[in-house]
């Protein structure tokens, strides 16, 4: 069935407000689908959306978290056949390697599942001053994150950069890649499905040269993942306009999708609050 | 009411031996600036110049860069963990060994008393000396990894209100982690720094390893934007971090920015209410209330407001502003006339805003920078005293009814690196912490810093953390 597809926006799946859409081709350059092309307004509401989860979604606890994220390869592996043929035809790989790519990006999910109960203690820490006083350092969501996902890789390598990013309570604006966006859409469908609360990822198919800037200048989003963004002026210039509010920023870099990702996109969105208070009887 | 007054008692000043000038420190030498105008730095108490500084153009300061970037190829970054352990132990001790001429040193040249040069600040940067010294042997165990590297040459530029403590709080990590440093230090408060570079001297530490530049804004970005730097550290105002963020922007250089504040500190009706009075007046007077983390918004529940504030009123009466020499002093001197400037300006917007001001009865000395503790009542979210960093002794009082009220005026602000809650209820406390969106929550305490605690902001406060573990991780590439 040929259809266009929509974005998905706090929960919902709605067409671009702008009313544009955009041819989507295989590898091969023959037509699959129509997509909504997100516009700067589409952005703004799912920045919008993406605050409004965030309260809830870094107030629960981090073992509901995991639950969740697990979920979502549950829910995933459903769709594997799905998933496999969609990057397939997008990546232009054969059908055995993008069933690997869906099998890889699962795994993704489910190893970064296991993480949301284990941050704090592997990351925060309790520490001994030199003082009558109690004083723990604890790790924290930074609220909400831009993410320019990469434009090669459709399924795993967005995967890779929104999973470490909601696990610890953070929220997710997400521009997929422009050219192979149908994986996106249908992860849309799978969030939606899996008990991620709407708002908590918001992803919009589109061109990241054009809604980047915006995302980049919001008050409102605190950091940024430039990992999709194809120039070095391109990316200079979205940083530049990320110092605006002091986001954290991610900058671009070669990655290897396929390989362990370490802790860095973890703490890459956290903060760290320390409390202290006095000891005495 | 009458009362006993003190005795002046003076700390001597004999201990200090204060150069009519100074060059700057590259390569473990004392050099000349080369293409600056040297300026002069004063006591902001007297007013007196105490010395001529050279000023660092960007000649100097790629010289001092080459200087720190040789000394990383050829020798900190070749030495073992445990050979860069010993020099910053040494450091560590000859700070101690000369903590007294330091804190006479930094309270001439700051202004701040010397109650707190010589109890909290001088104490503190040896503290971290110890600190970081003991990692740079253990570098493998700092969770980022087996094989963690440091980044290569940090340009570090620090501000004027902890002088010596910001300077242990860059460079002890910097060099812990086999990094090399080039040191800017503020333009009013240099002495300390180029006192240390001396103790760099003592304790043999080989050259180029810690290079100080001096001067003003220029000489910062050139530190900042020198292509051969590849890790900037800055603690300073929130404007000046956003111009660094942005020249920053499109190159490898790792970043830490520690920015501005404008804290709540939150006081419930079950607070112990001694304990609370003193912890505001820590909280903002400390140091003058030049803290990024001071407690500049009092949010008081309004069922316990007429008592707080008359017996707040009360206790800054008490407050003795003056020659911060005296031991007796519990506020000195305004650092900059361009800072009291600031101060007086925003303070007269608070009033023209409709905020009620308040100051005890207090004689200011006729020579120097002076303001005295200052509270403003009847304030609201949306005056300018209550939104902007006034970095002086003023505070802004505001009250709230329940704990959610407390969290949304706390939280209703673009920065987000400290607060401070006064209640006697532990679960009030844990929830309070929770919903707090800071980097530093003190609980019945206020202002407390420690070598071991990661201490930085949310938001426009800044990013990375420094101090404990997480500070050398800023130090790290990984």
């Amino acid at each position: 069935m040929r259809k266009t597809y929509k974005l998905y926006i706090g929960g919902a799946f709605p067409r671009s407000e702008s009313g544009r859409s955009y041819v989507v081709n295989n590898a091969k350059g023959k037509f699959l689908a129509n997509a909504s092309q997100a516009s700067r307004k589409d952005a703004r509401d799912a920045v919008v959306a993406a605050r409004k989860a965030f309260g809830g979604w870094h107030a629960r606890t981090a073992y509901n978290r995991g639950q969740v994220l697990y979920r979502i390869a549950e829910v995933m592996e459903g769709r594997h056949q799905q998933f496999s043929s969609e990057v397939s035809q997008s990546e232009g790989l054969s059908i055995a390697k993008a069933r690997a790519v869906v099998d890889a990006s699962i795994d993704r999910w489910v190893w970064y599942a296991g993480w949301a109960d284990k941050l704090a203690q592997v990351v925060g820490s309790s520490n001994p001053v030199a003082g009558p006083y109690f004083d723990f350092s604890l790790p924290e969501a930074t609220g909400v994150v831009a993410v320019l996902a990469p434009q090669d890789s459709s399924l795993l390598g967005l995967t890779s950069v929104i999973a470490p990013a909601i696990v610890s309570g953070n929220t997710v604006v997400a521009v997929s890649s422009f050219e192979r966006p149908l994986p996106a859409v249908t992860l849309g469908e799978v969030m939606a499905t899996s008990d991620v609360p709407g708002g908590v990822v918001n992803l919009l198919t589109g061109s990241a040269s054009e809604i980047g800037p915006w995302l980049a200048s919001h008050d409102d989003v605190n950091a940024i993942d430039l990992c999709g963004v194809a120039s070095d002026d391109e990316a200079r210039d979205l940083e530049i306009a990320a110092a605006g509010n002091l986001k954290r920023v991610r900058r671009p870099a070669d990655e290897d999708w396929s390989a362990d990702q370490g802790l860095s996109r973890l703490t890459q969105y956290l903060e760290l609050k320390t409390v202290w208070h006095p000891i005495g009887v | 009411m009458s009362r006993f007054e003190y005795a002046p008692a003076p700390e001597s000043r004999a201990i200090v031996d204060i150069k009519s000038s100074y060059g700057l420190f590259v390569n473990g030498q004392f050099v000349e600036a080369t293409d600056g105008k040297p300026f002069k730095t004063v006591s902001p108490a007297s007013e007196e110049v105490l010395a001529e500084v050279g000023e660092a153009g960007p000649a100097d300061v790629d010289k001092a860069v080459r200087a720190a970037r040789k000394a990383f190829d050829k020798v900190w970054g070749p030495m073992s963990g445990k050979d860069r352990a010993k020099y910053l132990f040494r450091i560590a001790r000859l700070i101690q060994e000369r903590a007294r001429e330091l804190a006479v040193l930094e309270s001439l040249d700051n202004g701040k008393p010397i109650r707190e040069s010589r109890d909290v600040d001088i104490p503190l940067v040896a503290a971290h000396f110890f600190y970081y010294a003991g990692w740079a042997d253990k570098l493998e165990y700092a969770g980022v990894g087996d094989d963690p590297q440091p980044w290569g040459v940090a340009g570090q530029v620090i501000p004027w209100n902890f002088p010596m403590l910001m300077l242990a709080w860059k460079i002890a990590p910097a060099l812990a982690a086999g990094n090399t440093v080039v040191l800017k230090p503020a333009e009013t408060t240099p002495l300390t720094a180029l006192a240390f570079a001396e103790i760099c001297q003592q304790a043999d530490l080989p050259p180029g390893v810690v290079n100080i530049v001096t001067g003003a804004g220029r000489t910062g970005q050139a530190l900042v934007e020198h292509p051969d730097v590849n890790k900037v550290a800055f603690t300073g105002s929130t404007a000046v971090g956003r111009a660094i963020a942005k020249s920053v922007a499109g190159t490898h250089k790792a970043v830490t920015l520690e920015l501005g504040g404008k804290a709540a500190n939150i006081v419930f009706e079950d607070a112990a209410i001694d304990q609370t009075i003193e912890g505001i007046v820590n909280g903002i007077f400390f140091n003058q209330g030049h803290v990024c983390c001071a407690g500049s918004r009092l949010l008081v529940q309004e069922s316990v407001y007429d008592e707080v504030l008359a017996r707040l009123k009360r206790r800054m009466s008490t407050l003795r502003v003056g020659d911060p020499l005296d031991k007796n002093t519990d506020i000195g001197a305004i650092n900059s006339a361009a800072q009291l400037a600031k101060i007086r300006e925003l303070s007269q917007i608070g009033e023209d805003e409709g905020a009620e001001r308040w100051s005890p009865e207090c004689e200011l000395p006729a020579n120097g920078y002076w303001f005295p503790p200052t509270v403003f009542t009847g304030v609201s979210q949306a005056h300018r005293i209550a939104r902007e960093e006034i970095f002086g002794p003023v505070l802004s009082v505001l009250t709230f009814r329940t704990p959610a009220e407390a969290v949304e005026k706390a939280n209703n602000t673009p920065f987000g690196l400290s607060a401070g809650i006064w209640t006697e209820k532990g679960s009030r406390i844990l929830w309070m912490a929770n919903q707090l969106r800071a980097g530093v929550v003190w609980a019945n305490t206020f202002n407390r810093f420690d070598p071991t605690s990661p201490f930085g902001g949310y938001k426009e406060s800044g990013y990375g953390r420094e101090g404990g573990r997480h500070g050398l991780e800023a130090y790290l590439a990984h």
